[in-house]
């Protein structure tokens, strides 16, 4: 693993809210294939560092870097628009989920498929033979990514209707719409029943083994310590340990970020 | 029984002018939250676009038939041009701006244009051809229904199902729903936010214009200022079935157009616009969110 590209650096991000300092000097890597966990207590920045990677948040300062394993081409993204970030390969799903609720659970991968094709208004009125080709391929392609998360058998439903672990599955089956090469995932297992995490587990191994490297945020520790290859660790902004499931659980850093100073010692 | 199905309509005709011109504000205000007051002059821009075309058109001395299509073509070409840089200029700026902002830099850009069309062109009422022909075959109600009447209904009730199958199964449509739910999404999605956004203005702009010619040739003059009115009417169209929902826009119109057309029909046309607003202010009362309007859900 550890010879396999890098697909995202990043170096010293740091993100100031006025004086507070959500982000401070964060470094951070992954390497093609790897499922990276990035995990601290309430409030340590997790949210942020994601908001940061994907362009909602430009860092105050800092470098994120993009290498796509496909080309080897790589993009500084610091500053650019979130869209533009998603075309050049990384995508992300929310903690709190966030799909289109009165579109169809086919239409909402669809909108995913939208950074990969080239058709826009004059194809949408015209509809010309390769308009109507690059449809079929999209609503082709989008079928093939729902049945991967088992969703194929509800496509026609709103995606406000379905379940909840449904809808994180939805969530996901987007985000892997847009090619992403790298793809960030907030809690996913947040209020998920134990079958439902199973599932989730099986389902993120399954996309990493298609070639997906996957960063996720995660509090559930036994999901974790199971799917993770390094863990990164954050508390109050900053970043306090890094390494294996088993380094970081013997880490006293670690300990102490999570369960506060032993008092008698 | 004829003067009630006249009434009736023109009541429609009039309802469906208001709906070409209340989808722009309501497709507006669904995706960026926006009152675009300047929507009206757009309008204006497009019934002035058409009049030109056509006095040149015809003075060539083309066919009637091909100077409805190109002056129609023209105007939305036009407008939409102007939507766009209007767009462009005044609103994106402030895409991050409080909301009233933008709503300030609305109002100023409609002074700027009504004042821009009155220094360029004039202040006079301009006598508009009349572009659509008493047709023959009306002939038999046409003490009833009017020749032009049935062109705008044909005309707006086509370019709604245009529209309708645009937002359902095209990928603008779509990347359009969506920027409608949820932006930041959609953005995270791939969507280009701005892009959807401008298409957005365009295709209100050009619904607006076909409004433009098809109410200029039916009244006969236009001015400079007709955008004021018009747009103020369709806003409240817009507002009646529910600011943000384009079934709404439509509904809200044609409920509009025909409440005027009878209050003026039955009771005195001194009153038309009092009726209106009445309207107005008892669906606002009753049911603020308008008739297919929902309630904004504020997510915590």
């Amino acid at each position: 693993m550890s010879d396999s590209p890098l697909i995202l650096q990043v170096q010293g991000l740091s993100k100031n809210f006025g004086g507070v300092k959500a982000i401070d000097n964060v470094d951070l890597d992954i390497r093609q294939g790897e499922i990276v966990a990035l995990i601290g207590p309430n409030g340590a920045g997790k949210t942020t560092f994601f908001n940061c990677l994907t362009g909602i948040y430009s860092p105050t300062s800092g470098e994120i870097d993009l290498s796509d394993p496909r080309t080897g081409k790589t993009t500084r993204v610091n500053g650019k628009k979130p869209n533009k970030i998603t075309e050049i390969g990384m995508a992300r799903t929310f903690q709190n989920i966030r799909l289109f609720p009165t579109m169809s659970v086919l239409e909402n991968v669809m909108i995913g498929r939208h950074c990969r094709t080239k058709a826009f208004i004059f194809g949408a009125i015209f509809r010309n033979a390769a308009t109507r080709r690059e449809e079929a391929a999209i609503i082709e392609c989008s079928y093939d990514i729902l049945k991967q998360v088992g969703l194929h058998k509800q496509v026609n439903e709103q995606a406000r209707n379905l379940s909840y672990g449904a809808q994180r599955r939805l969530e996901i089956a987007r985000a892997l719409a847009t090619e992403p090469f790298l793809l960030l995932l907030d809690e996913p297992a947040a209020g998920m029943n134990p079958k439902e995490t199973e599932e989730l587990v099986a389902l993120i191994r399954l996309i990493c083994s298609e070639g997906h490297s996957i960063l996720l945020i995660e509090h559930d520790m036994k999901l974790v310590m199971t799917l993770s290859d390094r863990i990164f660790v954050m508390d109050y902004g900053k970043k306090i340990a890094q390494g294996t499931p088993e380094e970081v659980r013997a880490n006293p850093a670690v300990i102490k970020a999570y369960l506060g100073e032993d008092v008698d010692a | 029984m004829d003067y009630f199905i006249e009434l009736l309509f023109a009541g429609l005709t009039r309802g469906s002018i208001y709906a070409l011109i209340a989808l722009g504000y309501t497709m507006v205000y669904g995706i960026i939250g926006l009152i675009n007051f300047a929507h009206g002059e757009i309008y204006m821009i497009g019934a002035f676009t058409s009049f030109i075309v056509a006095t040149v058109l015809s003075i060539y001395g083309f066919p009637l038939l091909a100077i409805v299509v190109i002056a129609g073509v023209a105007a939305a070409v036009w407008s939409s041009a102007y939507g766009f840089t209007v767009e462009k200029l005044a609103y994106r700026p402030l895409r991050k701006a409080p909301r009233l902002a933008p709503l300030i830099s609305a109002i100023g850009m409609s002074i700027f244009l009504q004042n821009y069309v009155l220094l360029a062109q004039t202040s006079d009422f301009l006598p508009f051809p009349e572009l659509i022909p008493e047709f023959a075959f009306m002939e038999p109600v046409a003490h009833i229904v009017g020749s032009s009447d049935m062109v705008i209904l044909v005309t707006t009730t086509l370019v709604m199902i245009g529209l309708t199958c645009l937002i359902k199964f095209t990928k603008i449509g779509k990347a359009m729903r969506a920027t409608a739910q949820d932006k930041t999404m959609a953005v995270l999605v791939g969507v280009n936010v701005d892009r959807v956004i401008s298409a957005t203005f365009v295709i209100g702009s050009a619904l607006a214009a076909i409004g433009g010619l098809l109410i200029a040739s039916h009244i006969g003059q236009i001015n400079f200022y007709i955008g004021f009115l018009a747009g103020i009417k369709a806003f409240t169209a817009a507002v009646l079935g529910g600011i943000g929902s384009i079934p709404g826009a439509v509904l809200g119109s044609l409920v509009l157009g025909l409440t005027e057309s009878f209050a003026t029909g039955y009771i005195s046309s001194d009153y038309e616009d009092v009726f209106a607003f009445s309207l107005l202010v008892l669906i606002l009362i009753f049911k603020p969110t308008g008739l297919l309007g929902k309630a904004e859900i504020q997510k915590v």
